[in-house]
């Protein structure tokens, strides 16, 4: 046993080093690059109102995003844990879309629906023969808001779902036969007992809101910069490195402290017993108000999960106007042309991003991103599950990266590994280990309870039958374990192949990816650019989903994420 | 007086109810007896305006109060896992009934202290309800349910989830607080123990019908069929044959009766026979009628010898004094008058 706990210390040593060279040394490069700039200019370097406009709208946003999500998903998770109702796992399966999205998607999808060149201004325009789209949705708050309600909808219903089906009814029941009505029952037990999953699905979503950067950049123009897209901005138009370490300094403190709140406020208050009922919530609506209820929020749910990308599908497939530069060439109705012009090379503008090397590119990258991670993420899991006591103060350690937002992983790459050899090779590799960091902590989440699930009584069994060490773990854990493997595989591949944040400072023209090459069609003019954005998106779209539903085919029942 | 009349209850889409009526009247306690599944909670849940009957009334005092909503019908119900609300205290979780009714602070106080009083839980009026005893919340529970006056008690399997030692201390006690509470009660359980020693009278629930009601001794005395002997464990059912007044055939042979058994001639029957009545040995070599018989079995119960015996194809439980060798052969018959001849269902 003396010898089996060494051996496991040295394991340990490579996702430790893996994570001190590629995580802690570009974190502290950015905090190095803010106080050395301190000492070089004193605090001259920036205004006060450089950080409290990007934070205080940060702030901001999040915080309605966070009430319009609730204000949706509450009802929402309600509708799912009490009601039974024809499609309503169907219904409940796509809840779960936003999940699987990349930003990238999500927010040329709303572009598709809302934008200028989007299915409702050309429906006004045609109805009201307009020249001119008359929604001017697009680059505002709603915007944001809308895809930050669409994205964090689902966690609400998951999560307070949950404690709603697992919730003992007699506890309700109790209180109505003891003289409260309805509303007194649920005000005065249902809701304090609800309260902590309510509370933490919250912050969690506020957290979510409030390090979004892809939709937020994509959807909120210019004018609403959050504080991540305020650090993309400066360090990469502006070329000011001090002043996006110093908004990541305060970006990260405050995620530390959101995090912090949330685990407080969601740990389990009233013992187990309060919310671990496995008896039959759900039935059929009865009254007309049920009804009512049932068929009003099913339909709106409906439209939230499904017009963005029924929109950006078919969108990706129509065309309406000439395109750009191609004089004459005008034609209105269905085409492929989207995507027969993404695999075909023309060269000549600087603009110009190949398609098809961003399609190779986000590929090898998925695939080196998906073994690193998953190699990492289980050496890490296996190390955690047996370090006994030290696992207190290692775990903070491995999961820290989950907390560091993408953004600020691609900036501290960016001040770090300013210098051959990462600069000149010809091979990019510091893109898929940002992915990996990225995709780290889902995949140490999802192998490490499978590895704390196998009963030590197994291997004991295994170890009395006569099996040697390695044989108990190839006999007994691994087995088990393969399922999580191949869920951790198949997620950081998918977290790889929609990742933004990091490649949005790391990718150059010559190394672009597909969600960066979409960004960049999207922000350029012309209908055949925009074109090409639904279509790669699309295309991203499906091999997300197909991942995605790879990972819940073999997933056991019963693992969350959150 | 609550009065439940033909109450029809589907379940699935499957009859769980099928026409129940029964009265309770003031300051008695009824015991709902069936097995599980056979509704016995779903009838509470209805009397309690938790859920709606198909079709049927509950009337309180002649007023039919099938309308009412659960809050405003003033009964009380306690649940089997007791649903103590884990985020309040124990005076909390008694004093909710009282705020609900809005009654004024200073009289729950005084309320909500007697009501632990009689618990002998003063000390724990602070304390939260998760770290509480089995018996402890169950006593809580009980103390919750009566605090509001309520003007029935409906208990559901008030006892069904603690171990067996507890639950016969906790009878006792159970009983006597029962009674003291002067109010009509409705006690549901599976436990036939339970019954027997809580009922004034006893309500049989079967299949989604009322099979017998009745007093605990006539009931355990005369059974109305098969069913209620076999649920009840009152002994040997040998299936038979009425083929004349007064005389069954049977697989041991033909039996004769003492009384005249109400059952049609020529129809089926069920005969039941009490181990604790059976005479063995020469006792039973002087009956008119005796069974031959070889034990199988002898299983020592404290008061007596279990003994399995088979007679011809059937296999019988009867009690002996002594204790046989399996394999040993032995004479075994019932008195006329011990015999009891009951409709199959």
């Amino acid at each position: 046993m003396k010898r089996a706990r060494s051996r496991t210390w040295l394991l340990w040593l490579i996702p430790l080093a893996f994570l001190l060279y590629f995580f802690y040394q570009p974190l502290l490069a950015i905090f190095r690059q803010v106080f050395s700039e301190r000492f070089n200019q004193g605090w001259q370097f920036f205004t006060w109102s450089q950080i409290t406009q990007p934070l205080l709208f940060t702030l901001w946003q999040a915080f309605l995003s966070t009430l319009l999500t609730l204000l949706i998903g509450l009802p929402a998770a309600w509708l799912f844990s009490r009601f039974d109702f024809p499609g309503r796992k169907g219904l409940r399966a796509l809840s779960l879309l936003p999940f699987i999205l990349p930003t990238v998607v999500v927010a040329t999808a709303f572009n598709t629906l809302i934008g200028p060149r989007g299915w409702l201004n050309l429906i006004l325009m045609d109805l009201f023969n307009l020249s001119n789209p008359p929604l001017n949705l697009l680059n505002s708050l709603p915007a944001i808001l809308l895809a930050h309600v669409f994205y964090n909808t689902s966690i609400i219903i998951r999560m307070v779902g949950n404690s709603l089906t697992r919730l003992n009814p007699h506890y309700e029941e109790a209180a109505r036969v003891l003289n409260a009505s309805p509303w007194q029952a649920f005000r005065e037990v249902s809701l304090p007992l609800l309260l902590p999953s309510i509370l933490g699905a919250s912050l969690l979503v506020f957290l979510f809101d409030f390090t979004s950067f892809g939709v937020v950049l994509m959807l909120g123009g210019p004018q609403y910069a959050t504080l991540e897209v305020e650090i993309y901005t400066q360090a990469m138009s502006r070329f000011n490195l001090p002043m996006a370490g110093l908004l990541s300094v305060v970006q990260l403190a405050f995620t530390l402290l959101i995090t912090l709140l949330q685990n407080r406020v969601s740990s389990p208050r009233y013992g187990k017993a309060a919310l671990n009922s496995e008896r039959k919530t759900l039935r059929r609506p009865v009254s007309r108000k049920q009804k009512a209820f049932v068929i009003l929020m099913s339909l709106l749910l409906l439209i939230l999960f499904v017009s963005p990308v029924i929109s950006l599908v078919s969108r990706s497939f129509v065309t309406f106007e000439a395109a750009r530069g191609e004089r004459g060439e005008f034609e209105t109705g269905f085409t492929t042309r989207y995507y027969t012009e993404l695999f075909q090379n023309r060269t000549g503008s600087i603009f110009y991003t190949n398609p098809l090397a961003a399609i190779r590119n986000s590929l090898v990258y998925s695939v080196i991103t998906m073994l690193v991670a998953t190699t990492m993420g289980f050496l890490t899991a296996y190390a955690l599950s047996r370090a006994g006591r030290f696992r207190r103060w290692l775990e903070p350690f491995f999961m820290l990266p989950l907390g560091a937002s993408a953004v600020i992983l691609g900036l501290g790459f960016l001040i770090t590994f300013n210098r051959p050899p990462w600069t000149s090779g010809r091979f990019p590799i510091l893109i898929p280990i940002a992915h990996s960091l990225v995709a780290l902590p889902f995949v140490v989440r999802t192998i490490l309870p499978a590895i704390q699930g196998i009963p030590n009584s197994l291997r004991e069994v295994a170890r009395v039958m006569g099996a040697k060490p390695w044989r108990v773990f190839y006999e007994v854990d691994l087995p088990i374990l393969l399922r999580a493997v191949i869920v951790s595989l198949a997620f950081s591949f998918t977290i790889s192949l929609g990742e933004f944040g990091a490649s949005s400072f790391l990718a150059n023209a010559r190394t672009p990816t597909i969600p960066v090459t979409i960004f960049r069609y999207i922000s350029q003019p012309g209908a055949l650019n925009y074109g090409q954005a639904l279509a790669m998106s699309t295309l991203l779209l499906i091999t997300s989903a197909a991942g995605s539903l790879l990972i819940e085919k073999i997933r056991l029942p019963g693992e969350e994420l959150f | 007086m609550l009065r439940v009349e033909e109450i029809y209850k589907d379940y699935d889409g499957k009859p769980l109810l099928r026409g129940i009526t029964f009265e309770v009247g003031q300051g008695e306690l009824v015991c709902l007896l069936g097995s599980s599944g056979s509704g016995k909670s779903t009838m509470l849940r209805i009397i309690a305006g938790l859920e709606d009957p198909k079709s049927g009334k509950v009337c309180l005092d002649g007023i039919d109060i099938s309308q009412k909503p659960t809050h405003e019908r003033g009964f009380g119900l306690m649940f089997q896992d007791y649903a103590l609300f884990p985020h309040r205290s124990v005076a909390e979780n008694i004093a909710f009934g009282l705020r609900m009714a809005r009654l004024p602070k200073s009289e729950i106080d005084i309320l909500v202290r007697k009501a632990l009083e009689s618990i002998h839980m003063q000390d724990f009026a602070a304390r939260p309800v998760t770290e509480l005893s089995g018996g402890e919340q169950q006593r809580v529970a009980l103390a919750r349910a009566l605090a509001p006056d309520p003007r029935l008690l409906m208990l559901d399997e008030p006892l069904g989830a603690l171990d067996h030692s507890l639950r016969t201390e906790l009878l006792k006690d159970l009983r006597k607080r029962l009674h003291d509470s002067q109010k009509p009660v409705i006690y549901v359980t599976h436990d036939q123990e339970e019954a027997f020693a809580l009922a004034d009278r006893l309500l049989l629930l079967n299949d989604g019908l009322l099979v017998q009601e009745g007093a605990p001794e006539t009931v355990f005395n005369r059974p109305a069929n098969a069913w209620v002997a076999s649920f009840l464990g009152l002994g040997n059912l040998v299936p038979g044959k009425i083929i004349d007044d007064g005389r069954v055939e049977t697989a041991l042979g033909l039996l004769e009766l003492q009384t005249q058994s109400e059952i049609e001639i020529g129809s089926d029957c069920v005969l039941l026979l009490r181990p604790e009545d059976a005479l063995l040995g020469e006792k039973a070599e002087q009956l008119a009628h005796h069974l031959r018989a070889i034990v199988r079995d002898s299983v020592f119960q404290g008061e007596h010898y279990r003994l399995e015996v088979l007679a011809g194809d059937t296999l019988l439980q009867v009690n002996s004094q002594y204790d046989i060798d399996p394999g040993q052969p032995l004479s075994l018959g019932w008195l006329q008058n011990a015999l009891l001849c009951l409709p199959v269902s």
